[in-house]
């Protein structure tokens, strides 16, 4: 059996997808486990999700043409929640507010903040809590 | 021993000998605190954080007709104008004028006279919005114009109290979440927060302002300023460790520099929800090693200072005065502390990044010869307390 991966996603569904179950599909015909952190439907009708999709990446691939042949655009970088570099000042305060350690102190001497995109489970605490503004959501 | 002045004739012909607080411990107890003070000329010490008794006063010059502005907005954000005509204060933690506030708590303040101060040292374009009574030489009643920092005659930034010494660590006893200047602070003491740059900071490396004093030149956001008074509320009469070391506030600067010369990186308007806006300010102070005293409190280091948990929920709005306990720096930089048995997550609102960053680009300057040491012209008070507002009756 190949191996299994992990990938985090961001897809925008438009208008005219948003009530075909896509994620259905996804687990009956390809196969692929999902963990779905954050979705909205916009008062357009456009939709936004942002999901792990764990399967083989052969399934993976297969199921990426699937979801495109419905317009949907898909974000490999699964980029829900950004971090303005600029903005940041380093000074730690989201660190405690966030469960999974994403945003984390990276080097205990410079005090630098670090951010690890992969273990963010997009739950926007960074967002409500920064000073500067920092952090913003996608959608 | 060493004189002001001698270490400026090694700052100018580019030999002197500069580290930061944070390289200098190391350093003495590598070489010996004698052979250290006769080496090194300057410690660079450094802080960057919210800072909301900040502010500047603006000149725009006079427009054709002329006005004497009489109330005043910039970016929608209420300026003072209780003084001359076209001169006006803006003050960091002004609201931007019709702003919800805590209306519909927690409010957002998204924007307000901290981030208009930010956004002036960007270089952004801002809008200006007067209105007067008029009088026989001042005639024009309303105005409404646009301008960047380089259109105005000053900008400079006047700060009533900065660089606070020391300072608390808020928690929240409560059982609802509460909403502060020290951030958001969830239920039973499940988070705490603090706001110093620790064995960095200023006056923790001059606990008894033995050579910070009005006149020290600062390096203000980047600008050449420097200390023109006491701060407000500097209290430098309180509880110290046998080091001289205060364990709460303290003492406090008023600073004052050119806006035209700062840098936007170190200037940052601030949101709290739930509270306000305020501004942020990097700030670097520079230490002359003029003995070895002097040296010997530069080198103190995060273990050795400790600050108060104090309730913010309870006793620090009804001003009990009532300190929980001390924890060091060190402690506070691990990310957890221990509140009588219980281990509290605990998040920093002054950025030792940004401190650390500011105190070797202020020794770079020094090294180069581009920032001369001034000796203070007087000194901070040592002996005052803060006192209390006391509301009374209409004296009979």
């Amino acid at each position: 059996m190949s191996e299994t991966v992990t990938k985090k996603l961001m897809l925008f569904f438009p208008r005219c997808e948003c009530e075909k179950p896509i994620i259905y599909h996804l687990v009956k015909d390809h196969n692929l486990v999902v963990n779905v952190y954050r979705a909205k439907v916009t008062p357009e009708e456009e939709g936004y999700l942002v999901l792990d999709v764990t399967g083989t990446e052969a399934d993976i691939e297969r199921a990426m043409a699937f979801v495109r042949t419905f317009n949907v655009s898909i974000n490999t970088t699964g980029k829900g929640v950004i971090r303005d570099e600029e903005a940041c000042t380093h000074c730690g305060y989201c660190v405690p507010y966030c469960p999974t350690g994403a945003l984390h102190i990276a080097d205990s001497a410079t005090r630098e903040v670090g951010y690890s995109e992969a273990e963010c489970i997009e739950c926007l605490a960074c967002i409500r809590v920064c000073p500067f503004g920092a952090c913003a959501s996608a959608f | 021993m060493k004189t002001y002045e001698q270490i400026n004739d090694r700052i100018e012909s580019g030999k002197a000998v500069v580290l930061t607080a944070d390289e200098i411990m190391d350093y003495v107890d590598k070489k010996g605190l004698t052979a250290a003070a006769e080496e090194v000329d300057v410690v660079t010490t450094a802080t960057f954080g919210p800072m909301c008794s900040s502010g500047c006063f603006l000149n725009f010059g006079h427009s054709k007709p002329k006005i004497r502005m009489s109330e005043a907005w910039v970016q929608d954000v209420l300026v003072y104008t209780g003084i001359a005509a076209v001169d006006v204060y803006l003050g960091a933690t002004q609201l931007r004028h019709g702003d919800p506030a805590n209306m519909y708590y927690p409010g957002e303040f998204r924007y307000g006279g901290g981030h208009v101060i930010a956004d002036l040292v960007a270089g952004k374009t801002l809008q200006l919005f007067a209105l007067s009574y008029g009088t026989d030489c001042y005639p024009l009643r309303e105005l409404r114009t646009y301008f960047t920092i380089d259109d105005l005659n000053q900008a400079i930034m006047v700060n009533p109290r900065n660089c606070y010494q020391n300072y608390n660590v808020a928690i929240n006893d409560s059982d609802a979440t509460i909403y502060t200047y020290l951030g958001t602070l969830e239920p039973n003491r499940k988070n705490a927060s603090y706001c110093s740059a620790g064995q960095l900071s200023p006056l923790l490396n001059d606990p008894t302002y033995d050579v910070i004093g009005v006149g020290t030149r600062v390096w203000l956001a980047g600008a050449h300023g420097h200390v023109y008074a006491e701060g407000t509320q500097h209290a430098g009469s309180c509880e110290r460790t046998p080091d001289g070391v205060p364990k709460e506030g303290a003492g406090t600067l008023a600073l004052t520099a050119d806006m035209k010369q700062m840098r936007p990186e170190f200037v940052r308007g601030v949101s709290f929800r739930g509270y306000g806006v305020s501004l942020a300010l990097g700030i670097g102070i520079p230490i002359p090693v003029l003995n070895e005293d002097v040296l010997k409190r530069t080198c103190v280091r995060d273990r050795d200072i400790f600050a108060p948990v104090i309730d913010y929920s309870s006793e620090y709005p009804q001003n009990t005065g009532k300190v929980i306990c001390h924890v060091s720096y060190e402690q506070l930089r691990s990310g957890r502390i221990e509140v009588e048995g219980q281990k509290v997550a605990v998040g920093s609102l002054s950025s030792y990044h940004k401190a650390l960053e500011i105190a070797h680009l202020l020794a770079d300057e020094i090294k180069r010869g581009d920032f001369p040491l001034a000796a203070p012209s007087a000194y901070l008070p040592k002996d005052t307390k803060m006192k209390p507002l006391v509301t009374r009756e209409k004296p009979s």
